[in-house]
């Protein structure tokens, strides 16, 4: 079976409990072992960060769903002053999985546009996990004119297992919303940041991954299909997940290289959970430096420079094949 | 052991699309494997592929497809020297390409060109189910996009007949990424004020559904077709929601205001030719 969390995750709390009872039992019997621990504390610490430093993409995957990771709802408490969230596509209803709204990061007005799945079952429930209904890819849309009409740049966050699956979304054109969504922004009058802060999943992911400057954080993924989907399709069996998150180049890192990421943005040893403030932060550095950039740019070269950078992504060959 | 680690339900009964075999109607076939029934003009269910009793519409490559719309020699292919790399070396890809074409006789999954269609010039972008489940990667996205730039250098309208599983996901990110290529070529095909028109054939799900598909001034689509973003087995599964009757088809689209109108394929080429009479060939601007 296929583990939602780290082993070694337990085991370094394991070694934790251990060091701390040491401790505890040097002091209640006097006896100095200041030196010995100091030593396995850091023998620790080196072997988490050669653990971390590389983690394979399947250990990637785990760690952009892992339970604790931080939810956009987390960084824009952090990120924003003022931040007022809107509700509502105006035609049938509010989407949970999607917040959109308002909010003042560093004296500069953004929209923000992202997805939320939520923490703890009753908020994942709640929020649908982060999978938007076409309600919530109209009220992305909806806002997008809006901060075109207002002159606002826009900053989405990414963090979502992929569009709702579901009859009503369905009914409702969730092809369509995504469709439209897409085609907005590939033409948006206004600097648009995206960054992946988790799960980029599909289609349901892109439709927030169409801007100037793609960022992902360290451990986030963004992906076509999930690995687990991949493998039941091609080989009609999960043993060959790990192999397949491997394949599809599904990383911040490879992506980078793929130059499908503009940036990656550093989260700290073990996963933006266990520091959420030095994630935060360095996100922040994110957007004030590529916001900075992307206002001064003249608006017919921003729409320039996006679209040729979209329309070039793919590759082929044009001789005659031989097969 | 693994068989179930996804949960999986039992499959779910499936619409007659995907049970009636697209190999088992041959030029000899003396039954509709669909309604069992005896076809009776063997005209209709040769040229057209549809079965004269239940009106069911057999799958069609995109060449009769380029056969039953354009007039007669008006087909100039382009961009048909352009074939898929396996740019992530995923395993099996190269190997599923080289298959593909040798089972479909294309080098990719789509065929466009210029053709006149009832004496009109028009650009049309033909996708081909029977390539890798017409699932769009590189080459796919690209030669949409060329297709949609031939007809604004040109002027004329652009049509595309869909037909497609969604992303081509042995090429990652990059076929995802083929999603917002088509679209933004799509906003600048629309800002300059010519026609495009999208049918959608059996099947339209995913990445292309959620794509140029459906970003057609004129949305057509063909009896019986299953068009949708995520796959009917893939909803079963997931929410354990039993799928109301003719969930995802045609008819489900235009009830559901998805769709402009169902063409039945005897019809299609008399609607289009209407439609670019009526918008006076489709550059009017």
């Amino acid at each position: 079976m296929l583990k939602k969390y780290f082993d070694y995750e337990n085991n370094y709390e394991k070694l934790q409990d251990k060091i701390k009872e040491l401790k505890k039992l040097s002091e209640q019997l006097d006896y100095n072992l200041d030196g010995e621990i100091e030593k396995l504390e850091r023998q620790m610490e080196n072997i988490r960060h050669s653990k971390y430093r590389n983690l394979s993409p399947w250990e990637k995957v785990l760690l952009s769903r892992h339970p604790e990771r931080p939810v956009v709802r987390e960084y824009i408490d952090f990120l924003l002053d003022d931040f007022i969230e809107f509700h509502g596509d105006r035609l049938y209803g509010d989407d949970k999985a999607v917040i959109a709204g308002v909010g003042s990061f560093e004296g500069h007005a953004l929209t923000v546009l992202a997805h939320q799945k939520g923490k703890g079952t009753n908020e994942k429930i709640a929020h649908h996990f982060g999978m938007p209904h076409p309600e919530g890819y109209r009220k992305v849309e909806r806002l997008l004119l809006q901060s075109e009409k207002f002159k606002r740049p826009v900053l989405n966050l990414i963090d979502t297992p992929g569009a709702f699956p579901g009859v009503g979304a369905e009914e409702r054109g969730q092809a369509s919303s995504i469709a439209r969504v897409l085609m907005t922004l590939s033409d948006l009058k206004v600097p648009v940041i995206s960054i992946v802060t988790g799960e980029g999943g599909s289609g349901g992911a892109l439709a927030l991954g169409v801007c100037d400057r793609l960022f992902m954080l360290a451990n986030s993924v963004f992906s076509v299909i999930s690995a687990e989907a991949c493998a039941s399709i091609i080989f009609k069996e999960t043993e060959k997940t790990q192999e397949m998150a491997a394949a599809l180049k599904l990383t911040a890192q490879d992506l980078f290289e793929l130059g499908i990421a503009d940036g990656i943005i550093p989260e700290p040893v073990g996963g933006a959970h266990l520091d959420f403030d030095a994630t935060a932060l360095n996100i922040a550095e994110c957007i004030r430096k590529n916001l900075q950039e992307l206002t001064t740019v003249d608006m017919n070269r921003l729409l320039t420079e996006r679209y040729n950078k979209i329309r070039s992504i793919g590759q082929y060959t044009e001789s005659i094949s031989n097969f | 052991m693994f068989e179930n680690v996804l949960g999986k339900k039992k499959y779910i009964p499936l619409t007659p699309s995907s049970k009636a075999d697209p190999s088992a109607l041959s030029g000899n076939q003396k039954t509709c494997p669909v309604c069992i029934r005896l076809k009776s003009g063997q005209q209709s269910f040769a040229a057209e592929r549809v079965c004269p009793a239940c009106k069911y519409h057999f799958p069609m490559s995109a060449w009769e497809r380029i056969d039953h719309l354009t007039d007669p020699q008006s087909f100039e292919e382009l961009d048909k020297d352009l074939v898929s790399i396996n740019i992530l070396d995923f395993p099996g890809y190269d190997e599923k390409l080289k298959a593909a074409a040798k089972n479909s006789g294309l080098k990719e999954a789509i065929i466009c060109g210029k053709a006149m269609i009832g004496g009109y010039q028009t650009i049309l972008a033909v996708m081909d189910s029977s390539f890798m489940m017409g699932s769009m990667g590189s080459v796919v996205g690209e030669k949409v996009c060329r297709a949609a730039e031939k007809a604004m250098e040109l002027r004329i309208p652009l049509i595309i007949i869909t037909a497609s599983g969604g992303a081509r996901m042995q090429e990652g990110m990059i076929s995802l990424m083929q999603m917002a290529k088509t679209s933004a070529v799509l906003k600048k095909f629309h800002q300059s004020g010519l026609l495009y028109i999208s049918i959608l054939t059996n099947p339209t799900t995913g990445g292309v559904s959620a794509s140029f598909a459906s970003l057609a001034d004129i949305i057509i689509a063909e009896p019986g077709a299953l068009v949708g973003f995520t796959g009917p087995r893939v909803i079963a599964q997931t929410m354990g929601q039993k799928l109301p009757a003719g969930f995802q088809c045609s008819e489900f689209l235009l009830e559901h205001g998805q769709a402009d109108l169902i063409a039945e394929r005897s019809e299609l080429k008399h609607i289009l030719q209407c439609i670019l009479k009526l918008y006076q060939g489709g550059s009017h601007a």
